[in-house]
């Protein structure tokens, strides 16, 4: 049965003014809204300076945004300390970066063929951003920074830690005990702990456990931290999806004639890692938040390549609020996009097509 | 068709069916390669430290530090030894997350019920207000609000006053203080370098708290949120056929019964917050983790500060995991 769409007016009420109290909330929330809203536009675009014009931005005294910042520094911004005649490098991994995922974000696009598209683009990208072969000029990690320092180490943190979390996950359902209980450490010792003593722990301690003349770039050792640290909490996660799948399931399965390991494989793991996709979806959001955090140690990231914009540039340095405003919304553009598509997907994996 | 018994294949290595004796040799030799690992990573580092010149122990705690920490609950200067630095450290986490979680709490179980609420306008603000919070990087939230309690606020001598002797201004919050041996109340003056008398809460201080405080409760909200939703459809129904208000029915029959579903996640919110007071060493908050770093930089003992880090914050969660468990409890 459809009901009629009710009147505007009625919709108005009822979602206004059903009651005393309702109005006067109505009321007094709508014109403090409405005056914080004028304020703002008042600041951020009728009294706004969009061209990069120090003076200009000097004689607004905070009255009016500095939008010019943008527009002088976003090279440095979003590329970081990347050569500035070679930024076309980075700009071209972000764009490859980003199709590759739009392309997986699709489920018809769910084919054999995509890991080794993944592959070959990973490959190609790095090959891009390091240089060094096909006339390229070598561009070492350490002058990696920016956007697409925080989309690979947010898309490799995840990808290497999904693998992980997966063993970890089954290991904790292993008939041997030791594993269990080695596993089980591990994941609480680790969630215990906040990131930034894990980041710590890679940038001063990954060094000291290595042999002499065996060293990794700090960038490789970042990416191994966070995917070690992302893989205890997803572990959690699809240990939940394995538990959700009645044990009868595998048995139906056994009784089939699958060994256990197909039994696994082709029953229990594909139902449990499509009931786990909003918690993972969630994990990678957060991970896209937390790689902020390689900032601590010294990693030009999206965020610390803002201080290293305007940190450094006295000219530049009081205008640091439109410069967090620039990359809040960047993250905040990731962040939403992934919830909403977590949302969209676990709907469509839920009804079979 | 195909008519016969099903092929069944021997039990692989991961399957149950083995034997006991099997399995108690695998389980041995994981255990044999993981000390031999561990004795080979021992003996590396070691080496490694050595080379370097790098002393090892614990001893290094009993010597004098040499920095000073600038705020905290107990005094601290450069002369006394580090592990009174690592305590010092400790108390200043527990100085911003304790009020943190009571902050958070009620922010969020606030702006949880809002967006429940059945005026559009409240609901909508609330839903912006998470929405805005937890899609942005709290160490991002963090470096807003230090900015905006540093660069924006007024000089001490034009301070603000919130209240009647409170200040507020580019160097932190001064509030009246009582004097607890003789009952006197100190009252905070503005001067030209800052301020003298009360108490007084810095920028650092105030940044994390603020930060932390509205990116936990965003969290919360939603927990608290979802806890009311699934309160059964039934009960709301059962409550209007009661003649309860759809007010009252949130009040009366949902919350109460929400209470105890919404504990234990909001016990990983208050966990997540504790943790993410770490982000104190990026706006230089002298808590646990700064502190731990100066003392690496300084003494070079990157492996026994770690731990005691990790030793600490693993006490810390399960003394708060304990702790709500208990209070749980009727």
């Amino acid at each position: 049965m459809k009901t009629a769409p009710p009147s505007p007016l009625k919709w108005l009420r009822r979602n206004f003014f059903a009651d005393l109290p309702s109005t006067l909330t109505s009321l007094v929330l709508g014109s403090v809204v409405l005056v914080l809203l004028a304020h703002a536009f008042e600041w951020a675009v009728l009294r706004a300076v969009f061209r990069p014009d120090i003076e200009l931005c000097r004689a607004l005294d905070h009255g009016g945004a500095c939008w010019g910042v943008i527009a002088e520094k976003y090279r440095i911004i979003l590329f970081g300390r990347y050569p500035y005649e070679a930024q076309w490098r980075p700009l071209l991994a972000t764009l490859l970066l980003l199709s590759l995922l739009g392309l997986s974000s699709l489920p018809t696009c769910w084919k054999r063929w995509l890991p080794p598209l993944w592959l070959v683009g990973l490959t190609a990208i790095l090959a891009l951003m390091k240089g060094g072969m096909g006339g390229l000029e070598t561009v070492d990690t350490d002058l990696w920074g920016g956007l697409p320092l925080t989309l690979l180490l947010t898309i490799a943190g995840i990808g290497g830690a999904f693998p992980l979390a997966v063993l970890i996950a089954l290991g904790r359902h292993s008939s041997m005990r030791v594993i269990r209980t080695l596993l089980a450490w591990y994941v609480e010792l680790v969630r215990g702990m906040p990131l930034i003593p894990v980041l710590f722990l890679a940038s001063f301690l990954f060094p000291l456990l290595l042999p002499k003349g065996i060293t990794f770039d700090v960038l490789v050792r970042v990416l191994v931290a966070i995917m070690l640290f992302a893989a205890a909490y997803l572990s959690e996660a699809i240990r939940g999806g394995i538990e959700s799948i009645p044990a009868g399931q595998q048995e139906a399965g056994l009784a089939l004639g699958l060994t256990s390991w197909q039994a696994l494989r082709l029953i229990v793991l594909p139902q449990a890692l499509r009931a786990v996709v909003p918690s993972v979806m969630n994990s990678a959001i957060g991970l896209f938040k937390e790689t902020s955090l390689v900032t601590v140690i010294g990693l030009f990231d999206l965020t610390g390549a803002l201080s290293l914009a305007l940190a450094g540039d006295a000219q530049w340095r009081p205008f640091h609020l439109e410069g967090y405003l620039f990359i809040g919304a960047l993250y905040w553009v990731g962040c939403f996009g992934l919830s909403r598509y977590s949302l969209w997907i676990e709907r469509r994996l839920r009804t079979p097509a | 068709m195909e008519q016969g018994r099903p092929h069944v294949r021997p039990a692989d290595p991961l399957s149950k069916a083995r034997s006991p004796a099997a399995a108690l040799a695998v389980q041995c030799g994981i255990v044999a390669i993981l000390l031999v690992l561990l004795w080979l990573l021992f003996g590396v580092t070691t080496t490694n430290l050595h080379e370097r010149g790098i002393q090892s122990g614990f001893d290094f705690l009993l010597q004098p530090a040499g920095f000073g920490i600038g705020e905290g609950v107990f005094a601290f200067d450069s002369g006394d030894a580090y592990w009174r630095a690592f305590a010092a450290g400790l108390a200043n986490s527990l100085r911003v997350a304790i009020p943190g979680i009571a902050l958070a709490t009620l922010i969020g179980t606030l702006i949880g019920i809002g967006r429940l609420s059945a005026n559009l306008l409240l609901r909508g603000l609330c839903a912006a207000y998470v929405e805005t919070f937890r899609n942005i990087p709290l160490l991002l939230q963090l470096l807003v609000w230090y900015f905006l309690l540093t660069d924006l606020l007024p000089e001490p001598l034009a301070a603000w006053q919130p209240l009647p002797h409170t200040y507020l201004g580019k160097n932190g919050l001064a509030i009246p203080w009582l004097e607890l041996p003789d009952f006197t109340i100190n009252w905070p003056m503005p001067t030209e370098f800052g301020f003298s008398g009360g108490a007084m809460l810095t920028p650092e201080y105030l940044a994390l708290l603020l930060g932390l405080c509205c990116y936990t409760a965003a969290y919360i909200a939603e927990t608290v949120r979802s806890g009311i939703q699934s309160i059964s459809a039934g009960q709301v129904l059962a409550a209007s056929a009661l003649g309860l208000s759809s007010r009252q029915t949130l009040w009366l029959i949902q919350i109460p019964q929400s209470v105890p579903l919404v504990a234990p996640p909001l016990t990983n919110q208050y966990l997540n917050l504790i943790k993410n007071s770490s982000l104190a060493v990026a706006i230089g908050y002298p808590d646990l983790v700064s502190i731990s770093n100066t003392t690496i930089n300084q003494t070079g003992r990157a492996l026994e500060c770690l731990t005691i880090l990790v030793a600490i914050y693993l006490l810390l969660s399960l003394a708060t995991s304990a702790l709500i468990r208990r209070l749980g409890k009727p």
